[in-house]
């Protein structure tokens, strides 16, 4: 791992906090406006925003960009980067230049398949994958070269995030793959969101049993659910998410007007249960177009961001 | 085998138009197997487009053939008289076929009939998959003998991606997920360990990444 931090989200994690970060999607379009307002919604609550590549393979400005403008807010930002829209040279290209920004932070991931976005009719490019890339962050970062080989001026130090689903089939193969992107130079993990608290445990569990919870900061995903609708939309048409039933019912269960309200409560229950889970070392909110709602829940599950440590 | 689809009637009478005389050359390899471009699918569209001029008061004149194999010169020689003796060619064989055709009869006119789709194999009756990209460098005895180049939508070498269900592919639920298929084999083939090994990335040199490819065989060549 990067031996000094020049992340602050690393820095919280390495002293020990829990620590909360945030995910912001950049708009459709070049209004750094929309931005800004939600880097002001977040300012102050969270360690760290973690800004989409072209989510759900959707057209929007630039992860880099957004990055830049929520840090010249004071805000530290991870930059999510795909592997589905860019080949090996642009990747690095974009770490180099992310880096020169004061981008600290990069998640990486393979991206959703554009035959679901705003342009299914584009050619995809996933000439490395999200362990490839791992590697190739890892590289420049440790041993200053690129995927060449080539000696770096100014090698980009970043904290190197992946993915993990741990309700994804099969479950003993997860733990496998989460070891493999560890391996590869993953530094922390955010996980798809936790609905399904049991599975998670379990997945916890076999990650604890190889070990990999010492080697890794696990940042465990959580959306509130704002609606029947959301929730109808997540339990079934969203890839790898695992709503179980009895969500579902509370949702169904709640009186009118007071659907959202439930959706909160269950979220907070949820981040309660995380935090006592021993190799959980942080939440990652993706409140779904709802950044504003996320102060809310910051504050009322009684975390705080920064350091363990002051 | 190489697997095709012809292309709608509609498509191929708009390319035809300007012809009077047309000689319909099938395949007798792959898009016969497939039938998108063999003696019979040459018959039946031989007959279709002389239907569909004759109802609109135009005319055209076609010719049907079928060589055995249009990608090699020596059945393509066969093709020689008839391709003189016509304005165009529609070659309902692959896009090599077409090619291979276009280039040695230089004068005429050469059309496609068949849309080129894949190297896939016949999976049941009607129905074809997609199984290689001829990416010039086969890895399928780590992978369990299933290309995740060709059949992992995101072409991933290190495992699947995180929207993998019920062995299916997030593109479409109609799509097997790869990568289900391998973890499924290798762990039949006991060989579990696959999965741990890093991958690196892909050399796409022997791809068509790489510009178009050609392969010498020096000890073939007199
Ligand atoms: S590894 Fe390459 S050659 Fe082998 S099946 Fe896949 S695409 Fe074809
Ligand atoms: S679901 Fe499976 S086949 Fe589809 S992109 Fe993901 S890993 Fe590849």
């Amino acid at each position: 791992m990067n031996p000094e931090p020049q992340s602050g989200l690393q820095r919280v994690l390495s002293e020990g906090g829990f620590a909360v970060t945030a995910e912001c999607g950049p708009p459709r379009g070049g209004n750094a406006e929309v931005i800004r307002d939600k880097g002001r919604w977040l300012k102050g609550c969270v360690d760290a925003v973690n800004v989409t590549d072209n989510q759900t393979a959707i057209v929007r400005m630039s992860s880099i960009a957004a990055c830049v403008h929520l840090q010249q807010m004071g805000l530290e930002p991870v930059m999510q980067m795909v592997t589905r829209d860019r080949n090996r040279i642009a990747l690095q290209s974009d770490i180099m230049g992310a880096y020169s920004l004061g981008i600290r932070n990069i998640l990486c991931l393979s991206g959703d398949h554009q035959t679901f976005g705003s342009q299914p009719d584009a050619m995809n490019v996933f000439d490395i994958d999200s362990i490839n890339l791992l590697r190739a962050v890892q590289t420049m970062r440790d041993e200053g070269r690129d995927m060449s080989g080539y000696e770096l001026d100014g090698p980009p130090r970043m904290f190197i995030g992946a993915v993990a689903n741990p309700f994804a089939d099969p479950l003993d193969y997860h733990v496998i793959r989460l070891a493999k992107k560890i391996e590869a130079g993953a530094d922390f993990i955010q996980t798809q969101c936790v609905y399904n608290l049991e599975r998670f445990k379990e997945w916890m569990r076999l990650a604890r049993e190889e070990g990999l919870t010492d080697r890794v900061h696990i940042l465990a995903g959580v959306t509130p659910l704002r609606s029947l609708r959301m929730t109808q939309h997540m339990a079934s048409k969203v890839a790898g998410m695992d709503v179980p039933d009895s969500v579902r019912k509370r949702m169904a269960g709640a009186p009118r007007g007071k659907v959202a309200e439930e959706g909160t409560r269950i979220c907070l229950e949820t981040i309660a249960e995380l935090r006592q889970i021993e190799g959980v070392h942080g939440v990652h909110i993706m409140a779904i177009g709802g950044e504003e709602k996320v102060s809310e829940i910051v504050e009322a599950a009684g975390l705080t961001p920064g350091p363990a440590v002051a | 085998m190489i697997v095709g689809e012809q292309k709608p009637i509609a498509e191929i009478k708009r390319m035809v138009a300007p012809y009077k005389k047309l000689l319909i050359l099938g395949c007798g390899t792959c898009v016969s197997t497939c039938f998108a471009g063999g003696k019979d699918e040459v018959a039946t569209l031989a007959s279709a487009l002389r239907l569909a001029f004759r109802a609109e008061g135009g005319e055209i004149e076609v010719e049907e053939l079928t060589v055995e194999r249009q990608c090699e010169n020596e059945f393509i020689q066969e093709a020689a008289a008839g391709a003189a003796r016509n304005s165009a060619v529609l070659s309902l064989a692959c896009g090599a076929g077409v090619q291979a055709i276009a280039r040695r009869f230089g004068r005429t006119p050469v059309l496609p009939g068949v849309n080129t789709s894949f190297i896939g194999v016949l999976e049941r009756q009607g129905v074809f998959t997609e199984e290689c990209i001829g990416c010039g460098n086969c890895e399928l005895a780590v992978f369990g003998g299933i290309c995740p180049i060709t059949r992992c939508s995101k072409k991933l070498l290190n495992g699947p991606c995180g929207g993998s269900q019920g062995g299916k592919c997030e593109i479409d639920p109609e799509t097997d997920c790869a990568w289900q298929l391998i973890i499924d084999r290798l762990r039949v083939l006991g060989q579990m360990d696959n999965l741990r090994t890093y991958i690196p990335p892909k050399d796409w040199r022997s791809s068509i990444s790489g510009g178009p490819r050609k392969l010498v065989r020096e000890d073939l060549i007199v």
